[in-house]
């Protein structure tokens, strides 16, 4: 269960959104979308178009090639002790773990004729069910979980019809969880009436994905969560939770460290199952930028600082976040130095 | 022989103590009533076979009753009614679809479960929680949980003589002020605190995390203090490594 932190505007998050569903089809895996506030038609014709061919690839291999042996030559002076530490690879070169895409490109339609999709569109879903058993929680939870249910049962991702050979995966999507078009109204009071329909919703998607064959990211809008203690229980009911912060609108979109890059990615949390350890990184900086046709999260690597004035609010912030990602064994980075879907 | 330890953990992932001593209790003979509320079985079966200890024939021979939380929950919530009536027994989650909250129905799972039966050779029943935490963020009070777990203590450590070990999470900035008051409550009674913390100089490869000990003999009215031991540990694949704090492998 992978657990997404929206930006405050919800761009960067909701373009991560596509490109998990949009790896899904790629993967040929079937698809459930599930939005209240944008019809999920409209959101899969907006799906990034995948690279399928090796031009791009080479072009990202030659860039990383060249600025390596540029200065090779070069032997640290003062810095001596990091001679010996690789450089400093913001891209990779080698390793191939899912799919590029084109963010200027739409996803042709052609690509889903193969795969099944659902979607669950509130509005539309209101109008027509009767009541359901729903364990006191927000009927529109309520619904979303029976329609999941329902589509896990019949395709078969439960394992519970022998007779379907190909397995399958099935990827959810659901967009702004929590927010006020869900019914729920835990982003707009601090003393919300029923603080428990989030968690409890969460719960029964957890028992509905371990026992069969799904992953499922959910995007929901956190800053605007009054009860912090809502989003603890939340980040302990899931799997993987990251968060996005954009940089737009804040003093950092002017701060010249930050000037290459749109956000900072924050990893709070990683899986840890089946295991007693869980995969650990050497880097827990990471921050993502929107180039014209790819977006990139990449280790926050900053400049040296050069100035003799010493910016000490930048420091500070730098230093907030860190304690803050490193704390502890719980926020880990994920061990891909840079995710591409 | 009737204690009751508290597991807990603040930033960091005290899990690696639940399976420690599933596997503990499981290996002594004892019987264990597991109540795992936020992972499925085969995660604790899959761990539990690195450290040695099959879950699944455990099951099989009676001495681990396993409650499954995520899947009780989803019977509850598809599941037919005429299965209900079939076994006859409300679901030990039963507090979630309804507005009365108490876990009665949870605790007369966990004492049907302990109470020896005649052919029983097992050595002191054993109660397990993993996590607490996620009965509040179900719906239930602080105090439903608090007296839950009281029930608990005169049901397994009073009667049956035998312990319970649960798993809470907490930190100092917590907002989550119900949380805060039961892992509170807790500590006050809790026998044994296991709280395992992570670095306060952060993340660090080779040290894990710190663990405190604390033996609460001031609650057995000797007029003694409580004794703490701490130690830093590493968590591997099959095992976790404790060592004095400053002393790792990686340092030496």
């Amino acid at each position: 269960l992978v657990f997404t932190e929206e930006d405050k505007y919800g761009l960067y998050s909701s373009l991560l959104f596509k490109y998990f569903l949009a790896e899904g089809v790629v993967c040929g895996h079937d698809l459930f979308v599930a939005s209240a506030k944008e019809h999920p038609d409209n959101i899969l014709k907006e799906l990034p178009a995948p690279l399928l061919d090796d031009t791009y690839r080479n072009e990202l291999g030659e860039e990383a090639t060249t600025v390596k042996s540029n200065d090779f030559q070069d032997s640290m002076k003062i810095a001596w002790r990091y001679q010996n530490l690789p450089k400093m690879e913001a891209s990779p070169t080698s390793t191939k773990f899912g799919h590029y895409y084109d963010v200027s490109k739409t996803m042709s339609p052609e690509l889903f004729q193969s795969i099944k999709w659902h979607s669950f569109y509130l509005p539309e879903e209101l109008s027509s069910q009767p009541k359901m058993k729903s364990c006191n929680m927000n009927s529109a939870y309520t619904r979303l979980l029976h329609s999941i249910q329902r589509i896990i049962y019949q395709e078969g991702f439960d394992g519970s019809d022998p007779q379907k050979k190909q397995k399958n995966i099935l990827r959810i999507g659901i967009q702004s969880l929590g927010s006020m078009l869900w019914g729920d109204d835990i982003c707009s009071s601090e003393t919300p009436e029923d603080i428990h329909s989030l968690t409890k919703f969460l719960y029964v998607l957890r028992g509905l994905l371990r026992k069969s064959l799904s992953a499922c990211i959910i995007t929901l809008p956190a800053h605007l969560i009054q009860n912090k203690a809502i989003m603890e229980r939340v980040t302990n009911l899931s799997d993987t939770v990251v968060g996005l912060e954009s940089f737009i609108g804040s003093e950092r979109e002017t701060n010249p460290l930050y000037k290459d890059y749109h956000g900072l990615v924050h990893v709070h949390q990683i899986p840890r199952l089946n295991s007693l350890i869980c995969d650990v990184s050497d880097t827990k900086d990471l921050a993502f930028r929107l180039k014209r046709k790819q977006f990139t999260i990449e280790r926050l690597h900053l400049p040296p600082d050069l100035s003799d004035t010493v910016s000490r609010a930048s420091k500070q912030d730098l230093a907030e976040s860190a304690k803050l990602l490193s704390s502890g064994c719980g926020a880990m980075a994920i061990g891909k130095k840079h995710l591409d879907f | 022989q009737g204690k009751f330890t508290l597991l807990r953990d603040t930033r960091t992932d005290g899990s690696f103590l639940v399976h420690h001593f599933l596997s503990f209790y499981l290996r002594a003979g004892c019987k264990v009533c597991f109540v795992a509320l936020l992972q499925s079985f085969s995660h604790y079966n899959i761990v539990a076979q690195k450290l040695g200890v099959s879950l699944a024939a455990a099951r099989e021979r009676g001495q681990l009753v396993f409650l499954e939380g995520l899947k009780s929950c989803l019977d509850l919530l598809f599941g037919e009614e005429r299965e209900e009536e079939q076994t006859g027994q409300p679901s030990p989650l039963q507090f979630i679809s309804e507005s009365a909250s108490n876990l009665k129905a949870l605790f007369d799972f966990v004492q049907t479960s302990l109470t020896p039966t005649g052919g029983d050779s097992w050595k002191g029943p054993v109660l397990l929680v993993d996590d607490l935490g996620v009965l509040l963020s179900l719906g239930a009070a602080p105090v439903a949980v608090l007296d839950f777990i009281h029930y608990c203590r005169v049901a397994v450590c009073s009667q049956l003589k035998g312990n319970i070990v649960v798993l809470v999470h907490s930190h100092e900035d917590s907002e989550d002020e119900e949380n805060e008051l039961v892992v509170n409550s807790l500590c006050h009674h809790s026998d044994l605190i296991l709280w395992a913390e992570g670095l306060a100089t952060g993340f660090c490869k080779d040290v894990h995390g710190e663990i405190k000990i604390i033996k609460r003999a001031s609650l057995e009215l000797r007029g003694e203090q409580d004794h703490v031991q701490i130690y830093q540990y590493k968590i591997q694949d099959k095992n976790v490594t404790f060592f004095a704090r400053g002393l790792s492998a990686a340092v030496l």
